[in-house]
């Protein structure tokens, strides 16, 4: 049995795209883009299933795997740390080569054994499906593979069961008391640390945001007021440039306000910075740091 | 002998055997009273004996043999081996002397070892010791006798090295031990070729086939083997030419043991063991011969180490060594000699104990000291050790009547029954033996107890004089030492001429050793007993001129060949080092070598190429989840291609 | 078109799917290749499901599906819980069973 030409065509198009989303789950350095990548080759199988003639399996497909398995992942990318990049060096001896090289080797070998295989003529489903798919499915599962369903539904409650019982985290100590995390903020004085809370973001006219530090009461910014894993990152913005960018755009205000005289310099110029809201922080184009890490001490 | 009696032998055997255990196992608990309970033992033991023997003196002579069987030992097919008691005439006269003399020694021990720490361990092996050579009398079977005769090794083992502390005792401990494994290998394969050849070790099956002549059909040279293996393990107990080399070392033990291995439960065992088999011997001549023989040279070797020795003890030694000699020599020359053989080892049982306790009371008063001629004058100052040695004295030297004149002398009268060479051989080696015998033993009294004093008792008299001479202050041993000297004196003095008395020993041990018509020796007796008398008079003479009227130089004056190699006991250690030790030193050298370099190499090279494999295969497993995942696709791989290649 | 092309494509994102478990060291980056495996598997289920004529291959397809959510669960919680105890995500980290 052949496929119709749309179903060829479907076909056609969509496998060389799945491929190369698959391709995008191998290469790709950020988590969330593989992850993204197999969301799409899942949703494509999904058609593919429709068009196969299993539209209940296509919507399970999507409804499960989509929708749930791959949010789940998603999920867990959250806990772990969004941008965790995967160094591609690899560090196993030649687990590179050995690596494609299997791969290669199974898609050839199993590709070989397709088609040198004499496959019975197609039979196609539409006497299977007389009834509809779903309940043609429905009447097999729940007659023939009944015990099957039941075990698997034991199997996902134990899943589930499993789930909870191995992310729960047992406290080893008693909870601290107020009076004690006030008796240890006290007795961390000496080396430096405050008893008040760290001093909050810089809050300009302009610019209300995380990245910018405040400033002291001498007019110096505070480094330590934005959050740590900015820092870290570098993508914080130093105060001058925070400043410098203010009077650029007071400045271009008031010449739209025709009140700019020629002689009347903006005020800061001198830095020499009228790109606002580059940031310049350190190690801005440096390798991203150990992202899960940062992330769940930044928290 | 009535059953009520017989059954006591077990008890024999037990009793002391209980004490041992008891002191062994009490531990420091039994400390305080442990040595009365080891004399205890050691008593009830003889009390008992002595019903068993006055029971059997009730007893028609010809009834006196019996034997005791508790159960069966061993039932191997056709090795039936039955834990029973011989109980006749000469294994009483045995069990008399162990535990008389053996009690004695007991008591003087008490004293004697009244400052050792470890006094109740000593006491638990002089049990172990009595209770092991009443086992080896006493057995009915070469093969229980074999476990006596095993547990007295051990128990002299444990005794001579009895001082561990300081390393020559424990060796000497260990060369009697060795020697003794010589000895007991000759038993071993005697039991074999009794076992091939009667098919049984046990006394009445093998001496009945061999005296009854029904073992005919075994050849010769098989029944010479048997005697000589025999032979071979009686020297090693009674250290006899070519084993004889421990016994001076056996000196290291305590005095008392000394006296034991020496007079009741250790040398007289390879005695026991050649009289016990005289059929055997009987129908081996040849292998009696060599016993006899043995016994001669024997006899020589240790009178001549003896005239050397300046070591009270290995004097002693030495003549033991010579005595056990005569006796070899008595049971070599077949069923005439074998009464006087036992009839000495019990006379000698008691003089010997007796000198023995004597040069130990001497050690006790000279603080331990053993060279001779650092004594002198010791007469007056130890008055009974004194004379009770010097009644020992007599009766070793053969003075009648003293007890040793009634035994040796018979001895040498029956060295000299025979016909060819052989009484002209061994009745001449006899009595120069007895001369020569007279002379050392002779030199060991005056050196101790006459002459002048070669020691200083630090007296106002003698400040002045000042000639290296060790500061002594000797007095005499306390009551529980004297009083078994005292007994074992008396027993040297009446003992041989009682039991002389109408040939009663000698007739009293017929049973066993068989009626011999009395043999006329080659010379007229009265010819005999005056050569013999005036040799040892002789040999008194000597040694009184020379130790005794001259003064005795304290260090050993420099003298010929012959009393040089005596001194070193005639080289002994040097031959057995020559023959024996460096030989095997350099086989188990080589041995070693070879092992090393072609077993342990081949061994260990391969041990370690597997290693080296192992350190390879180690490397797949490196804990990266990645790498067994690439083994178990590469694994479905394969699968996916055989199954592809299959369906082609 | 044959039928049998979407058993290569089966085959082709089965092999990439492996080859991601082979090569990506982020453990979550290796779950996903997993699945890419499972689903693989799933669209030969359905292809020869078709093939047969026999809806047998649709109902061990969705069993499947089923299975592999509840092996995500599992899965999933046990790599917060390496995260937690090892602060990382990467598989080499966790090779304390080696020689």
């Amino acid at each position: 049995m052949t496929a119709t030409g749309g179903e060829a065509a479907l076909f056609w198009v969509l496998a060389p795209l799945m491929v190369l989303a698959s391709l995008g789950l191998l290469v790709a350095r950020k988590a969330v883009h593989a992850a993204i990548c197999v969301m799409f080759v899942m949703v494509c199988l999904a058609i593919l299933y429709v068009a196969q003639e299993a539209p209940f399996l296509g919507v399970v497909q999507v409804v499960v795997y989509t929708g749930a398995v791959m949010m789940l992942f998603l999920f867990v990318l959250m806990l772990v740390g969004i941008d965790a990049a995967d160094s591609l060096t690899e560090t196993i001896r030649g687990q590179r080569w050995i690596g494609v090289l299997l791969g290669v080797g199974l898609a050839v070998v199993l590709l070989g054994v397709i088609s040198r295989a004499a496959f019975p003529p197609a039979v196609g489903l539409a006497e299977a499906n007389a009834v509809t798919n779903p309940v043609a499915l429905a009447r097999l599962m729940f007659s023939e593979y009944v015990l099957a369903m039941e075990v698997v539904g034991v199997l996902l409650v134990t899943a589930a069961l499993a789930g909870l019982v191995l992310t729960h985290r047992r406290r080893l100590s008693s909870r601290p008391t107020q009076r004690a995390l006030a008796a240890a903020k006290v007795a961390a004085l000496p080396e430096g640390k405050t008893i008040t809370p760290l001093p909050a973001p810089g809050v300009y006219a302009q610019n209300n945001a995380m990245d910018t530090p405040a400033l002291g009461p001498d007019g110096r910014p505070l480094e330590h007021s934005v959050p740590r894993v900015l820092r870290i990152r570098g993508q914080q913005r130093s105060a001058t440039a925070v400043l410098a960018a203010e009077e650029t755009l007071v400045g271009r205000e008031l010449a739209e306000a025709g009140l700019l005289t020629a002689e009347a310099d903006p005020p800061g110029t001198s830095s020499g910075t009228s790109t606002g809201l580059d940031s310049d922080g350190p190690d801005s184009d440096g390798p991203a740091p150990d992202g899960p890490a940062t992330d769940e001490e930044g928290r | 002998m009535t059953m009520q009696t017989l059954s006591l032998a077990p008890w024999l055997v037990a009793t002391p055997m209980l004490g041992a255990a008891v002191l062994l196992l009490a531990g420091r608990r039994s400390d305080r009273w442990g040595h009365w309970l080891g004399v205890l033992a050691s008593a009830a033991t003889f009390v008992v004996g002595l019903v068993m023997l006055l029971d059997m003196l009730g007893t028609p002579a010809d009834a006196r043999v019996a034997q005791h069987t508790v159960g069966t030992w061993l039932d191997a097919g056709p090795l039936h081996v039955d834990l029973g008691f011989q109980v006749d005439p000469l294994s009483m006269t045995f069990v008399m002397l162990v535990t008389f003399v053996g009690t004695l020694i007991h008591v003087y021990s008490v004293a004697y070892m009244d400052h050792d720490v470890d006094r109740r361990r000593f006491f638990a092996y002089l049990n172990l010791f009595v209770a092991a050579m009443l086992l080896l009398v006493l057995a009915d079977s070469y093969l229980l006798l074999f476990v006596g005769w095993e547990g007295v090794g051990l128990a002299s083992f444990l005794l001579i090295g009895f001082w561990d502390g300081r390393r020559e005792n424990a060796v000497a401990g260990k060369k009697a031990f060795v020697m003794n494994r010589v000895g007991d290998m000759g038993l071993i394969v005697a039991m074999m070729l009794m076992l091939a050849t009667f098919g049984a070790v046990d006394f009445s099956t093998v001496l009945g086939a061999a005296g009854d002549g029904s073992a005919a059909g075994v050849s010769q040279g098989t029944m010479t083997a048997i005697g000589l293996m025999l032979l071979l393990a009686a020297c090693g107990k009674s250290a006899q030419l070519p084993l004889q080399a421990w016994l001076g070392d056996a000196m290291a033990g305590p005095t008392p043991v000394s006296a034991l291995i020496h007079a009741a439960t250790m040398v007289t065992a390879g005695v026991y063991l050649l009289v016990r088999s005289g059929p055997l011997l009987e129908a081996a001549p040849d292998a009696q011969l060599v016993v006899a023989i043995v016994g001669a040279l024997t006899l020589l070797f240790g009178a001549v180490v003896g005239t050397a020795k300046d070591d009270i003890k290995k004097a002693l030694a030495a003549s033991t060594m010579s005595q056990i000699g005569y006796m070899m020599l008595a049971a070599g020359l077949g069923p005439v000699g074998y009464a006087f053989a036992i009839f000495h080892l019990l006379t000698h049982g008691f003089f010997k104990a007796g000198l023995f306790l004597g040069a130990g009371s001497v050690m006790h008063a000279m603080d331990d000291d053993v060279n001779m001629r650092r004594f002198g004058g010791l007469a007056r100052l130890l008055p009974v050790t004194a004379i009770t040695m010097g009644l020992g004295w007599l009766a070793i030297l053969g003075v009648p009547p003293f007890s040793g004149f009634w035994s040796k002398d018979k001895i040498i009268e029956a060295a000299f029954v025979g016909e060819g060479w052989r009484p002209w051989v061994f009745g001449t080696v006899a009595l120069l033996g007895a001369g020569i015998t007279a002379y050392y033993m002779s030199r060991l009294f005056f050196m101790t107890f006459m002459g002048r004093r070669r020691w200083r008792d630090g007296g106002p008299d003698d400040r002045q004089r000042d000639d290296g001479a060790p500061v002594r202050h000797p007095h005499e041993s306390p009551a529980l030492m004297t009083w078994p000297m005292i007994v074992l004196a008396v027993g040297s003095v009446a003992l041989g001429g009682l039991l002389a008395v109408g040939d009663g020993f000698v007739t009293w041990l017929e049973p066993v050793t068989g009626h011999v018509e009395h043999h006329e020796p080659v010379l007229p007796v009265w010819l005999l007993i005056t050569l013999t008398l005036l040799l040892v008079a002789l040999g008194v003479v000597l040694a009184f001129r020379q130790y005794a009227v001259a003064a005795v130089p304290v260090t050993p004056p420099p003298a010929s060949v012959l009393v040089r190699a005596a001194r070193v006991d005639l080289h002994q250690d040097d031959v057995n080092e020559a023959v024996v030790m460096r030989p095997g030193q350099y086989l188990t050298r080589s041995l070693v070598y070879g092992d090393r370099t072609v077993v342990d190499a081949g061994w260990l090279g391969l041990a370690g190429a597997i290693g080296r494999l192992g350190t390879r295969l180690r490397g797949l497993q490196n804990g990266y989840v990645r790498s067994y995942a690439a083994t178990m696709l590469g694994g479905l791989g394969v699968v996916a291609l055989v199954v592809w290649l299959l369906a082609n | 078109m044959e039928i049998t092309n979407y058993l290569g494509l089966a085959v082709i994102l089965f092999a990439l799917g492996a080859a991601t478990v082979l090569l990506r060291r982020n453990a979550i980056i290796v779950f996903m290749g997993v699945e890419l495996m499972l689903n693989a598997t799933n669209l030969a289920f359905v292809t020869f499901a078709r093939m047969h004529g026999d809806l047998t291959g649709q109902v061990l397809a969705f069993f499947v599906m089923v299975v592999a959510a509840a092996e995500v669960v599992v899965g999933l919680a046990i790599i917060i819980m390496i995260f937690r105890a090892r602060r990382s995500a990467s598989v080499d980290d966790v090779n304390l069973l080696q020689s």
